[in-house]
């Protein structure tokens, strides 16, 4: 009834090739940023702290690995490793040159780690599926080895800790203890709303359309004129981009100190995760899929005490780890194609609503 | 999925996530707020179950015989963490503002976590305890107001572990040429050692050998194979969780003699040694106080929290090693609270007040005779300056049963340890432009 393109002609390429064709999605979405803008004035520190932050830095990681596996069909088990260079490397560059802004040293850090995706690429060129990701598996325990081994990276400090050193931007505090949590939200959200349109536009133009013929054929599309080469390498150093920026961050902006650990196997699987239960294939499936899985434990975990149950914490654990489990059972057999296209078939219903035939 | 079901998920979705914005119930105004991460699940639950049992009896005992710290009962809540640093900053976030004046302070009870608070804790206006683990160089209280890592610290512990060594081969000077390896956690927490070892190595001339052990320690049969190979005089672990008794088990196996391998205190509990076998009989480890539960206050224990059901106890690690330390642990921050309502008075504290009583705990023999613990652990006394007090180490060694005291109190190399401290705290308040206060 209110969702309904009816009437709304369109006049132009322009206007035909919007991300967003419907006007009703068009102010759902400009008002939902708008409310992520204004989540800081009403959400606790816990909240932003504990839940949004690591969302949003997981949703631009996951959309970075979408971008390579999702729509350029190469599986990767790297992201933590492209994640751990962000990091790392953001630590490097704003502790060698200390005035310059940290967003910059984020966006420079990325830029390596777009090197190092582009490095362990190569091999893609010559094995596919599986076997690819035991390749990109190399990429991750080497770059986490190579970090843990040469004290370089991390100062020659002696627990080889790296620690988020203060930095201002326009005179607020930005990163290290003091910067608060609602600044580094903004921030962090501001990241994610710019990549997050760019990967957009990227995947609708050229370059996102060879990524998906290589996916569907690589053969086919060889034959139509896509080098594999190039778009394939192309696949790696971007996700790897977007993986280095959401690793820089997730030091600077959420955990504030790391060692490797922060960066291990575990989070580059969660990344895939999410991937696959928010839709591969699609930017908001990437946004969806971070948010089932950092937000659901929290929910589980909070969930018990808040209706009256009092357990002892460890069932309390084993409980959130099963129902977590069963989730994400159920998401897949009920959705296999992930929670973003759960999202679009709600509305085709909603279109059609309240006269479904 | 048709739009009825998936409406009623996003609505059930709504309403749950609404429902996690509420905090926790709200604690009575009159209590100290005492926040525990614990994990009791997860690799590292072998450690973490003993401690966090410890932790809740020793609170629990506080509150049924003494009515709590002078009359002010403890409020004390557990959040799991895994040993993951990330679920403990979560943790941290959730419990940090609970109770009427906040959490009176954390004892995190892992480095990496640790090392994520310590920025937090100033801002916060939290303290931090980290007893005998953490950042090392946190021991100059001038750089690192908000926290603390008394009685000693991995940097005192490695040096006394020299000195042992040394006594045992009949002197310092013994030292030259001997060949000693570290088999270590590769984390912050086991790297934390190594330069106290490499600066000592220097000094005294042994010949030292790094060889690390990656997260979690299951697989090391490439590190043992090497000790084979190099057969060292002595080894020192610092290890954690599953990777001890993996390691004890290799070394039973490539029959290294088990009297000249010492773990660190964190690579000493009964869960170490026990699955080993008689493999692990002599094994040692440093530790900072008695085992068993022999002690008057594990008495009471029995008597007020489990109702003297000996064997309920038991079944809660009574004794144990990890048990016996978060029961000291339990001990200093309950201690620190006493102290500090000695300067604010009889009521609830917050951070700020406690981290006053924990600069100026003063902890006398006659104070732990008074508290049950005479012999337990050592008396020691926190300065402005000094948050570490470098306090000496005991060895203990496993006998097939339980762990026995094979050695005095070693005292560690103050004169070696404190400047490295000290340069390491000027090296972290360059680094975060903080100024060291006076002292």
């Amino acid at each position: 009834m209110i969702y309904r393109e009816a009437g709304q002609f369109k006049t132009s390429y322009g206007a035909d090739q919007m991300i967003f064709p419907i006007l009703q999605d068009r102010i759902f979405v400009i008002l939902a940023v708008v409310a992520a803008y204004l989540v800081p004035l009403i959400a606790n520190e816990y909240w932003l702290q504990a839940v949004l932050i690591p969302f949003l830095i997981l949703s631009l990681a996951a959309i970075g690995l979408n971008l390579l596996t999702g729509y350029a069909g190469q599986l990767s088990l790297g992201t933590g490793g492209f994640m751990a260079v962000g990091g790392y490397m953001t630590y490097k560059i704003t502790t060698a040159f200390p005035d310059l802004n940290v967003l910059i040293a984020v966006l420079l850090a990325g830029l390596i780690a777009a090197l190092v995706g582009l490095v362990f690429g190569i091999p893609s060129l010559r094995i596919k599926g599986f076997y690819l990701a035991v390749a990109t598996l190399a990429a991750q325990f080497f770059i986490l080895w190579l970090f843990n081994k040469v004290g370089w990276f991390v100062n020659y400090s002696p627990s080889g800790t790296i620690t988020a050193p203060p930095r201002t931007l326009l005179g607020i505090m930005v990163t290290g203890p003091e910067a608060t949590a609602p600044v580094r939200y903004l921030i962090v959200l501001t990241f994610l709303a710019f990549f997050a349109l760019a990967a957009k536009n990227l995947v609708r133009g050229r370059i996102g359309r060879s990524w998906m013929a290589i996916r569907d054929m690589d053969i086919a599309a060889e034959i139509i004129g896509i080098r594999p080469y190039q778009t394939k390498l192309l696949a790696f150093a971007i996700s790897s981009f977007y993986c280095g920026v959401a690793g820089g961050l997730y030091v600077f902006c959420y955990l504030g100190s790391a060692e490797t650990e922060a960066f291990d196997i575990a989070l580059s699987f969660s990344v895939l995760f999410m991937i696959i239960i928010g839709g591969l294939g699609s930017i908001l499936g990437s946004i969806l899929g971070a948010a089932f899985i950092t937000m659901v434990p929290i929910f589980l975990t909070n969930a018990p005490p808040l209706i009256g149950l009092s357990m002892p914490i460890d069932l309390q654990k084993h409980i959130e780890v099963m129902l977590f489990g069963s989730l994400i059972v159920f998401f897949l057999i009920v959705e296999p194609r992930g929670i973003a296209r759960l999202w679009q078939i709600a509305k085709e219903k909603f279109r059609l609503w309240p006269f479904p035939y | 999925m048709n739009i009825k079901t998936l409406m009623l998920a996003a609505v059930g979705g709504m309403v749950g996530l609404s429902g996690v914005a509420a905090t926790s119930p709200a604690l009575a105004d009159g209590e100290h707020f005492i926040p525990m991460l614990v994990y009791r699940t997860g690799p590292y639950a072998p450690s973490g179950i003993p401690i966090a049992n410890g932790f809740r009896d020793y609170y629990t005992l506080i509150n049924a015989r003494d009515g709590g710290v002078n009359g002010i009962k403890i409020a004390f809540e557990e959040c799991e963490t895994e040993y993951n640093t990330k679920l403990g900053v979560e943790c941290y976030e959730k419990l940090k503002n609970n109770g009427a004046h906040g959490a009176a302070l954390f004892n995190p009870f892992s480095t990496g976590i640790t090392y994520q608070l310590i920025p937090k804790a100033p801002v916060d206006k939290i303290p931090i305890l980290s007893m005998g683990y953490g950042r090392t160089a946190a021991a100059d209280g001038r750089v690192f107001e908000w926290v603390f890592n008394f009685p000693t610290t991995y940097w005192s512990q490695a040096s006394a572990f020299i000195n042992y060594v040394a006594q045992q081969e009949g002197g310092l000077d013994k030292l030259k040429g001997l060949k000693i390896a570290h088999v270590y956690h590769n984390s912050a927490y086991g790297k934390e050692a190594n330069p106290t070892l490499e600066v000592l190595a220097e000094k005294y001339g042994y010949d030292l050998t790094l060889l690390a052990v990656d997260h979690p320690g299951q697989e090391q049969k490439a590190t043992w194979l090497q000790i084979r190979r190099l057969k060292p005089d002595w080894i020192f672990m610092s290890g954690w969780g599953v990777m001890n008794q993996v390691a004890v088990k290799e070394a039973a196996g490539i029959r290294y003699p088990m009297d000249h391998f010492v773990g660190n205190w964190w690579s000493g509990s009964d869960a170490d040694v026990i699955p080993a076998g008689k493999g692990a009989i002599g094994y040692k480890s440093a530790t900072f106080h008695y085992a068993g539960a022999g002690f008057k206050v594990h008495d009471d224990i029995i008597k007020y929290v489990y109702g003297g059901d000996e064997a309920k106890a038991k079944e809660n690690n009574i004794g144990e090693v990890l048990y016996n330390r978060a029961v000291i642990n339990a001990m200093f921050s309950v201690e620190a609270i006493r102290t500090a309502q000695g300067k604010f008075g009889n009521k609830a504290l917050g951070g700020e007040q406690v981290r006053w009583g924990l600069e100026n705990l003063d902890l006398t023999e006659a104070r732990l005779k008074e508290l049950g613990m005479e012999g337990f652990t050592r008396p020691f006394k926190v300065s402005c300056a000094d948050h570490e007090t470098g306090g000496p180490i005991i060895i203990q060694q496993w006998d097939g049963k339980q762990w026995s005291m094979v050695s005095d109190w070693i005292p560690t190399m103050r004169d070696v340890v404190r400047p490295m401290i000290e340069a390491a705290a000027a090296a972290y308040a360059k680094e975060n432009n903080i100024t060291p206060r006076d002292c």
